[in-house]
């Protein structure tokens, strides 16, 4: 692995590549970048510049950031699509456009990876997973994924407290130069029978003021064909019971004050009703499962600016979750089986942030969360949960030097109301992290971090009937990186900057959650039992060109390779675990030239296994790889004088039949239409 | 810009990656073959079949045949035998029987009954039973029983039996039973069948039902214990009967029914997950899961069935028990006495089976699908 990242940290392979391409290179608002986490916080805002790599990164946790135009223009339709592009992310998709999709990072398991909208987590006492389907990309500015935490100590606890945290960020209110509002109306339709109008508008209320409102309807028959074989049988098969149909209703307040402290509220709405299409199977095709959801939530953010060394960040937040299962094949003396679950959460952080001395800041947070389940089942126990977070943390940074060292307390109460409680627990974790820059310039950097945090097993781990386990300790990991940063804007050249960080690592997961069946198929049961060793590298490279006066291009590339195994009875398996594959990566080319954008790009999941694997099993385990090229043609356009934008994709062009998740097919090619209009 | 050689070939490479990418072309899925133990070609029984149940949705129901007499083991023959079926023979086996020179494979979440060539396991037809759980024959018929006669009604709890006939294979006749029918058996003219009622809990069933052969009714219903499952008929005229209990205070039990007076006429307090009978030997192992404990309880026993008592005896004598970790299917070769008991171990891997002798002693073992768990002899 060392040769081949010496290969690709050379800055002149990397053009002999692009060149050889015969595009010259690529992306203008490129951003599967990184961004200065630092200067982050002082703007309180992310900017992307628009036409240059932003390329400086003094993260000293891995840091991968798709913003701004960027983001828009890729061919995603949810935050899910978006975070196929980063490199140690294995997306799991079961298919279709109301299907679950949630990630797994460095291959440390889903639950691992904390959510925040906003800045706030997004919870799911219930089972830990945070459906990233759901969150359209149509209001957002800026998808981050931070391996460990983010290289910042001035946070909510709740940051420090995940394996990996995935941020993401609404779009905040900017009025052009005498200008008072935005409206812009959307609308996306293509395969699927997708209709997916949305409506934003912004305005602005007071001097330092602003009222936000977005919505959006999603509509979808959702069906698609897709082509199973084994080079006897070839058929082709349409997938059903996939409708969506689903509302979101989000508005927000922006404020700053006079010594300029910063506030938000966002009260957010989401309803759906939609199919759920099982795994295809011998002589089954078809489903009846069907699944509602409600989500609602209400949060704010206070931060003052910094005053005598001083400054305050308090969060809060209330959320209340609705969500019916319901099976016709499964019929009780009641009916059909009709699942109700209903969740509450309340949270509220405060972190303080002194700098004692002008290289030496430390902080303190302290959390605290409720949260309450109920449930329409036999012998539920109906748990509630509350978790107090205290982290202090410190910061010392000189010009070519920085260390960054926190601890984590966490203490939980369980009660229930009947049968057994799972108790409390009380957790201290550390995460140490440094930078180095060797030459004293910013454009090379070292960096490493070691993290050992855990994750609580969720109210369905614990308490779901029949398959909770309330002896289930927490699930640990640690996490070893150790990796460099290299950025230059080189002059007068067609390359007007490349950036290029790498990464070695590992991951060790302990006391693994895994669900296994107990007395039969029929009875599952969670147990503390696994052991997982994962030992990765992963290269990202971001370029920048301008090849014409109107002509600009941008690329990124990322490679992972990861070697994870099981190694609860010490190493016996010589295959991955399930899902992850021993290399991985995307390719992303984006070009400029008048007032048309062109986007391509590829994303390659190598062989997986989707059980775990013995040399006897691994031929019945194995899944073929699979890549999808994409492709996007946008035109800017004035229309009325204002501003339009259209958009045509082709997804998997060469019409792959593939399968993330075994016997959840994925579409073949697929088309959509995007078309915003800026009033 | 010069571009270097060395380069130029990592390039095409790195290019070769990206469209090309090491996708094999789609084949059928292979069938694996060992020797397992010394030929024995004098054998009177000619082999043994075992179906893989296979992890739920992954659609890897699997069949492997023992040749009894090469001595070899041969894993996952279906697909080599049928690769015209799509998706091959699909998701949770859930039981095989033989009856004459056909195989019935039950094949539960894929919602069908597979019939097969004994000598080939080619495909000779396909039946298809919603939910469909156990197999047993009687006189040119085979029974299948099913978690929910009719689909899609919320008010029918029920479960039914299917007769089919085993010449025309066509359905001829269905009658409705308790929830969530289990295994059956036939005494006489009249089949038995355990019924769970698995899909209500606390409100279990607890009742074999009884259904005349002639008019195919339910004539009544015999009161035993909560979620029955696995129900024997011995040469006695009696039925051994499994109840799972709640998996919580009331714990697995074993009964036995006379069919004579169709009343209990003895418990066993013993858990019992399978059962099998051979002569007069009960030979019964049990999984009791506890939700209290949250732990699976591993019990071997061998029941006397002719007087009808615990026997102090053990079909595993060598200590191998230890190593099998989650015992999921037992038979018994009626003329050697050899005992076959299959591991599933964690359920996602493969599993292992296990031959013993009359005394209790492995003679051999082997490495099987994923959950091993249903047998049928060839003679």
């Amino acid at each position: 692995m060392i040769k081949i990242i010496g290969v690709l940290l050379n800055i002149r392979f990397y053009v002999a590549f692009a060149s050889a391409l015969g595009i010259g290179i690529i992306l203008p608002n490129i951003s599967l970048a990184q961004i200065d986490t630092a200067k982050v916080r002082l703007l309180h805002e992310v900017k992307v510049s628009g036409k240059k790599a932003s390329v400086r990164n003094t993260s000293s946790t891995p840091t991968q950031v798709i913003s701004g135009e960027a983001l828009q223009r890729l061919n995603s339709f949810s935050v899910a699509d978006a975070l196929r592009y980063f490199s140690g992310v294995q997306l799991k998709d079961y298919g279709g456009i109301g299907g679950l999709k949630t990630v797994n990072v460095r291959s440390m398991g889903t639950n691992q990876t904390s959510v925040f909208y906003d800045g706030i987590q997004m919870g799911n006492a219930q089972n830990g997973q945070v459906d990233l389907g759901r969150f359209s990309l149509d209001n957002m500015e800026e998808v981050a994924l931070y391996n460990g935490q983010k290289a910042n100590i001035f946070q909510p606890a709740k940051s420090f407290s995940a394996t990996s945290t995935i941020y993401l960020q609404t779009r905040k209110p900017q009025f052009a130069d005498g200008r008072s509002s935005n409206i812009r109306l959307g609308l996306k339709a293509g395969s699927f029978g997708l209709v997916n109008p949305s409506f934003l508008y912004e305005q602005k209320i007071l001097d330092r003021t602003s009222v936000s409102l977005s919505t959006e309807w999603v509509n979808a028959d959702g069906q698609y064909r897709y082509r199973e074989r084994n080079g006897t049988f070839d058929t082709t098969i349409v997938r059903t019971n996939t409708d969506l149909n689903a509302y979101r209703i989000e508005a927000g307040l922006n404020g700053t004050l006079k010594d300029s402290a910063s506030w938000t509220l966002k009260a957010y709405g989401y309803s759906s009703e939609r199919g759920l299409p099982g795994a295809v199977v011998s002589n089954k095709y078809d489903f009846t499962q069907r699944q509602w959801d409600r989500n609602i939530f209400v949060q704010g953010h206070f931060e003052t600016a910094e005053s005598k060394g001083y400054a305050l960040m308090i969060n809060a937040k209330y959320a209340n979750d609705y969500m019916r299962y319901l099976d016709p094949d499964f019929v009780t003396l009641d009916g059909f089986l009709d699942n109700r679950y209903h969740q509450q959460e309340i949270y509220a952080s405060a972190a303080n942030r002194y700098r004692i001395l002008p290289v030496w800041n430390v902080s303190f947070s302290a959390d605290y969360q409720w949260n309450k389940l109920n449930a329409n089942l036999y012998r539920f126990p109906y748990p509630t949960r509350q978790t107090v977070l205290a982290a202090l943390a410190s910061e010392f940074k000189l010009d070519n030097f920085n260390l960054q060292a926190s601890l984590l307390g966490t203490f939980v109460f369980d009660k229930v109301r009947e049968y057994t409680s799972a108790g409390n627990k009380q957790e201290f974790t550390p995460t140490v992290m440094a930078g180095y820059y060797p030459f004293g310039s910013k454009d090379f950097m070292l960096r490493a971090f070691y993290k050992n945090i855990f994750r609580l097993p969720t109210f369905n781990d614990l308490y779901y009937t029949f398959i909770g386990n309330s002896l289930l300790r927490p699930e640990f990991t640690n996490q070893y990186d150790f990796g460099a940063t290299y950025n230059i804007q080189p002059l007068n050249t067609a390359l007007t900057s490349i950036s290029i960080q790498a990464d070695l690592y590992y991951n060790q997961v302990k006391d693994k959650i895994v669900a296994i069946p107990s007395s039969n198929l029929y009875r599952w049961t969670m147990y503390n039992i696994g052991k997982v060793a994962v030992k990765g590298a992963e290269v990202n490279i971001q370029s920048a060109w301008a090849i014409a006066a109107q002509l600009s291009l941008n690329a990124g590339l990322s490679y992972s390779y990861q070697q994870a195994r099981d190694v609860t009875e010490g190493d016996i398996y010589p295959y991955n675990i399930p899902y992850i594959p021993l290399h991985s990566g995307s390719l992303i080319l984006g070009a400029d030239w008048k007032k048309f954008e062109l986007n391509y790009s590829y994303i390659y999941a190598g062989e997986r296994y989707n059980q775990i694997s013995t040399s006897q099993s691994a031929v019945y385990n194995r899944m073929d790889p699979w890549y999808t090229h994409d492709v996007g043609l946008g035109y800017h356009l004035d229309l009325f004088g204002r501003k339009a934008k259209i958009n045509l994709e082709i997804n998997n062009i060469f019409n792959q039949a593939r399968w993330i998740i075994a016997n959840f097919p994925m579409p073949m090619r697929f088309y959509r239409f995007k078309f915003n209009y800026t009033i | 810009m010069r571009i270097n050689n060395k380069y130029q070939i990592l390039l095409i490479g790195i290019i070769a990656i990206l469209f090309g990418s090491c996708r094999k072309a789609p084949t059928v899925i292979p069938e694996q073959g060992e020797t397992a133990f010394p030929p024995n070609p004098s054998g009177i029984v000619k082999g043994l079949y075992v179906l893989n149940e296979g992890n739920m949705n992954m659609n890897k129901a699997s069949l492997d045949y023992v040749d009894l007499r090469a001595g070899t083991y041969r894993r996952n023959i279906y697909n080599q035998a049928n690769p015209e079926v799509v998706k091959g023979l699909g998701d949770v086996g859930n039981d095989i029987g033989i009856y004459g020179s056909k195989m019935y494979v039950v094949v539960n979440v894929s919602n069908k009954l597979e019939i097969l060539d004994v000598k080939t396991a080619k495909k000779i037809k396909q039946i298809d039973i919603t939910n469909c759980r156990y197999v047993t024959f009687h006189n040119g018929k085979a029974y299948v029983s099913a978690y929910l006669g009719k689909v899609g009604d919320p008010n029918a709890p029920n479960g039914n039996i299917s007769e089919i006939d085993t010449v025309s294979l066509q359905v001829q006749r269905k009658v409705e039973v308790g929830r969530q029918p289990e295994e059956m058996a036939i005494v006489g003219e009249k089949l038995y069948i355990a019924n769970s009622g698995g899909y209500s809990p606390p409100n279990y069933e607890r009742t074999v039902s009884v259904i005349d052969l002639n008019s195919f009714t339910e004539s009544k219903r015999i009161d035993v214990a909560i979620n029955l499952d696995r129900l024997k008929a011995d040469r006695y005229g009696d039925l051994y009967v499994t109840s799972r209990g709640d998996y919580y205070n009331i714990p697995s039990k074993l009964f036995v029914i006379d069919t004579k007076t169709d009343q209990i006429k003895k418990t066993f307090d013993i858990a019992a997950s399978n059962i099998w009978i051979d002569d007069d030997i009960a030979y019964i192992y049990a999984t009791e899961w506890s939700y209290i404990q949250q732990k699976n309880t591993i019990t071997y026993s061998m029941i006397n069935i002719k007087d009808e008592t615990l026997m102090n005896k053990k079909f595993i004598t060598d200590g191998t028990d230890v190593q099998v970790k989650i015992p999921y299917g037992i038979i018994v070769d009626p003329l050697t006495k050899d005992v076959y008991v299959s591991d599933a171990k964690d359920y996602v891997t493969p599993g292992t089976l296990y031959c013993f002798d009359s005394s209790g002693k492995k003679k051999w073992s082997v490495i099987t699908g994923d959950i091993p768990a249903h047998f049928a002899f060839v003679y």
